[in-house]
């Protein structure tokens, strides 16, 4: 079998599982609020619309969005809880609505009889609305769990387990085999999950038919046994795990997966239970250092002075990473480990025959040609605060400035098309292509060096520091780079790359 | 038993009544038929009998007693109810179906299985053949069967039908209408039966009270009515049957 497929199939269980218990606790807690909530609003037209109106825009806004501001909300709290609130929030419209619907269409005549033995208004409810309704209720329940099964991959967002580990690591990563196993894997359990409830409305719809008993027979006992695999799976999904000793974060492409898997594989060599949660944003893995829930992550010195500490000014790489480690330590309580040795910022590439023709070593050496290069930047750079800067420091201007996509930048510096790209420096194809980096001697582009930034309660174990100590330094552009290549270029897997940064560290 | 005294229904605070001044007696074991056209108000005096519709004012006596001074639960199930659509629970069995007003009451279990073959066996199903059936399993006629069934098995003395028989084919209809009526003399019932069929209610009814937008123009036994309509509108209501039996001999003879 397929090397990367097997590394694939053998994490499927753990994704399973994670999958299972989001979709499962969510849905449940889903049926316990949406059908009360729908029961409430079919008792009176005033209740109704404005109930049915909110859960309906609930249901509009977008679902990274939701989880967003949940994890806001929650004060940064990543993992199960964000991603079960949020999908339980995107379940109550369907079951809620159809309650309301199931209700709504109990015959007049059967509720005049109802009413007309002598049922009092709760008996009315209970052994007759209800019941009638509950097809109804159990075909908005099966719309709910589909939706839950597949909204249930974003959770990886949060840093919840679930097949969207799959999916996000994969797309970033371009490992397509880990995108299908992971879509294939939510699909199959939304189809068995709605072929099981589908199965539950089909006996509660046919209860009082005539149909043929040995039909009816095996449909019954094919959901029963259907119904017994999920609630031992449920069981089994819901069993408390042993807690991790350490969690290890990562934001959400390859340089991070990659030094978390690193971050992982060095733990774990210590004897530490490590568990792994990738793939989140910028925010939210800071926010889930500052409460604990994350333990360690590579973060970038730039992105904290821009992004968090609000600051446009570049006073230099080493002031940089000291007002970093100030603001990280003293506003937010937590630890900067320190630098693993290499940048991730932008910068000017050049292919290395044409720098060496036209004598050029650092960005000085292109003013006085500038304004016969073509030069090329990705999509954003031209547009950012970066360029400006570029700009004003140097007071430079390139004959042309065209805008590619990154993979045809890189392509088009290869065939000579344009002089000049901006590049990042960490990125894998700068080693593929064996391009030069200018040096920046005036400091235009901020600082990205790449640290370790430990949660408050992890520091205090000193074996962990001295793990992640023993990686400061150890690492540098050329290496990660080269990691980074054997990924995005190579096709590598993650512990490829993991594995190749290990016996460069020896 | 049933007694209605000067008995009105307004929807609209007292601008205009469905039902105005009506009042009227039922003995035990009586039956009455209670004929009109649609909007008449026939179905709206049965229903303020067991307070599916309150009364606007009058008052409305069952067994000697004020139906206002009882809650409209306990009211409704001490009286038996056959509807219109019949109204069946759908999801239940016949049993149950049968079964829901002792029930409701809390009677014994197995007092109340023998209650339901009782009555059952009485409407012509006997439970062993259609007890575990549900009602999409039935005729249209062994439906209102089962709701005749419902409206006695708690052994209710007085019975309301609101066009029983209506949606039924002729021959069932028939069929049961001769049913009904050895019912109801074997228990002794006395019962109020809304209908638009004179002839239905010249057949069934001890007495028959004919109603005309709200009012009620004239009862008595139907030979009274036959013989005395003190009113157009009855004549012409008495006509309709009498003309039909006429037109029938005249087609026999025409050979």
């Amino acid at each position: 079998m397929n090397q990367n497929l097997k590394e694939q199939l053998v994490i499927l269980p753990d994704y399973f599982q994670g999958h299972l218990t989001l979709t499962l606790i969510a849905l449940s807690l889903g049926i316990l609020l949406s059908i009360p909530l729908g029961i409430w609003a079919a008792q009176s037209q005033s209740v109704k619309r404005p109930l049915l109106a909110v859960i309906s825009i609930i249901q509009t806004f977008p679902s990274v969005a939701i989880l967003a501001l949940i994890v806001a909300l929650l004060g940064g709290q990543i993992g199960v809880l964000p991603a079960v609130i949020a999908l339980v929030l995107y379940s109550i419209l369907p079951i809620a609505r159809n309650t309301v619907t199931g209700l709504d269409s109990v015959p007049s005549d059967v509720m005049e009889a109802a009413k007309g033995i002598g049922m009092s208004s709760t008996q009315v409810l209970v052994k007759v609305k209800l019941p009638l309704a509950i097809p109804v209720i159990i075909a908005g329940i099966r719309t709910a769990a589909v939706w839950t099964v597949g909204l249930a991959t974003l959770s990886t967002l949060v840093g919840a387990t679930s097949f969207g580990n799959y999916i996000f690591t994969g797309l970033q990563t371009r490992n397509l085999v880990a995108v299908t196993v992971g879509s294939i894997a939510a699909a199959t359990m939304a189809i068995v999950l709605d072929a099981l409830i589908a199965g539950v409305q089909w006996i509660v719809e046919n209860r009082n038919k005539s149909i043929e008993p040995s039909k009816y027979r095996l449909i019954r006992n094919s959901t029963a046994g259907m119904l017994l695999i999920f609630c031992i799976g449920t069981v089994y999904s819901i069993l408390p795990k042993s807690e991790p000793d350490f969690v290890v974060g990562g934001k959400g492409f390859t340089e991070q997966y990659v030094i978390a898997g690193l971050l992982a594989a060095e733990l774990k060599e210590s004897g530490f239970d490590v568990e792994q949660r990738l793939g989140l944003g910028t925010e939210i893995v800071y926010s889930a250092t500052v409460n604990n829930t994350v333990d360690v992550y590579l973060e970038y010195t730039g992105t904290v002075w821009a992004n968090r500490m609000k600051n446009s000014h570049n006073p230099g790489r080493e002031l940089v990473m000291q007002g970093v480690t100030e603001f990280v330590e003293q506003v937010d309580g937590m630890v900067n480990v320190g630098a693993l040795g290499f940048q991730n910022l932008y910068a000017l590439a050049m292919r290395k025959d044409r720098a060496l023709e036209l004598g050029i070593e650092t960005i000085e050496d292109v003013i006085p040609v500038a304004h016969n290069l073509v030069a090329a930047g990705d999509l954003e750079f031209f547009g950012r605060p970066e360029w400006i800067t570029l700009r004003d420091t140097y007071d430079i201007d390139f004959s042309e400035r065209l805008t590619f996509d990154a993979a045809l930048m890189y392509n088009a510096l290869d065939d000579r098309q344009v002089d000049l790209i901006t590049a990042y420096t960490s990125d894998g194809r700068v080693a593929a292509f064996d391009l030069k980096i200018l040096e920046d001697p005036r400091n235009a582009f901020l600082p990205y060096d790449g640290i370790l930034v430990a949660s408050h309660s992890a520091s205090k174990n000193p074996t962990f520091m001295r793990v992640l100590k023993s990686l400061i330094g150890q690492i540098s552009d050329e290496e990660m780079r080269e990691a980074n290549r054997i990924v995005d270029v190579d096709g590598g897997s993650i512990m490829d790359a993991v594995a190749y940064l290990q016996s460069a560290i020896d | 038993m049933i007694e209605l005294q000067n008995i009105k229904k307004s929807f609209d605070h007292g601008r205009s009544f469905v039902v105005s001044d009506v009042s009227l007696r039922v003995e035990r074991g009586q039956l009455l038929g209670l004929i009109g056209e649609s909007g008449s108000g026939k179905t709206t005096t049965l229903k303020m009998i067991n307070r599916l519709e309150e009364l606007s004012s009058g008052t409305i006596l069952v067994k000697n007693e004020n139906i206002l001074l009882q809650s409209p639960v306990d009211l409704r199930r001490s009286i038996g109810y056959v509807f219109q659509g019949i109204g069946l629970f759908p999801h239940q069995t016949v049993l149950n179906n049968v079964a829901a007003v002792p029930l409701l009451l809390d009677w014994d279990r197995s007092l109340t299985r023998l209650r339901c073959e009782e009555i059952l066996e009485m409407v012509g199903l006997p439970i062993k053949d259609f007890g575990d059936r549900y009602p999409s399993q039935l005729s249209g006629g062994q439906q209102q069967r089962v709701g005749v069934a419902r409206a006695l098995a708690a052994k209710q003395e007085v019975l309301l039908m609101d066009e029983p028989f209506g949606a039924l084919d002729p021959i069932t209809r028939a069929d049961l209408q001769d049913e009904f009526k050895r019912i109801q003399r074997n228990l002794n019932l006395t019962v109020i039966m809304v209908t638009h069929d004179m002839t239905e209610a010249l057949f069934m009814a001890d007495q028959i009270a004919v109603m005309k937008d709200g009012e009620i123009l004239q009862i008595g036994s139907p030979k009274e009515l036959l013989n005395r309509p003190d009113h157009d509108y009855v004549k012409k209501l008495i006509e309709i049957p009498r003309a039909k039996a006429i037109r029938l001999e005249e087609l026999m003879d025409s050979k």
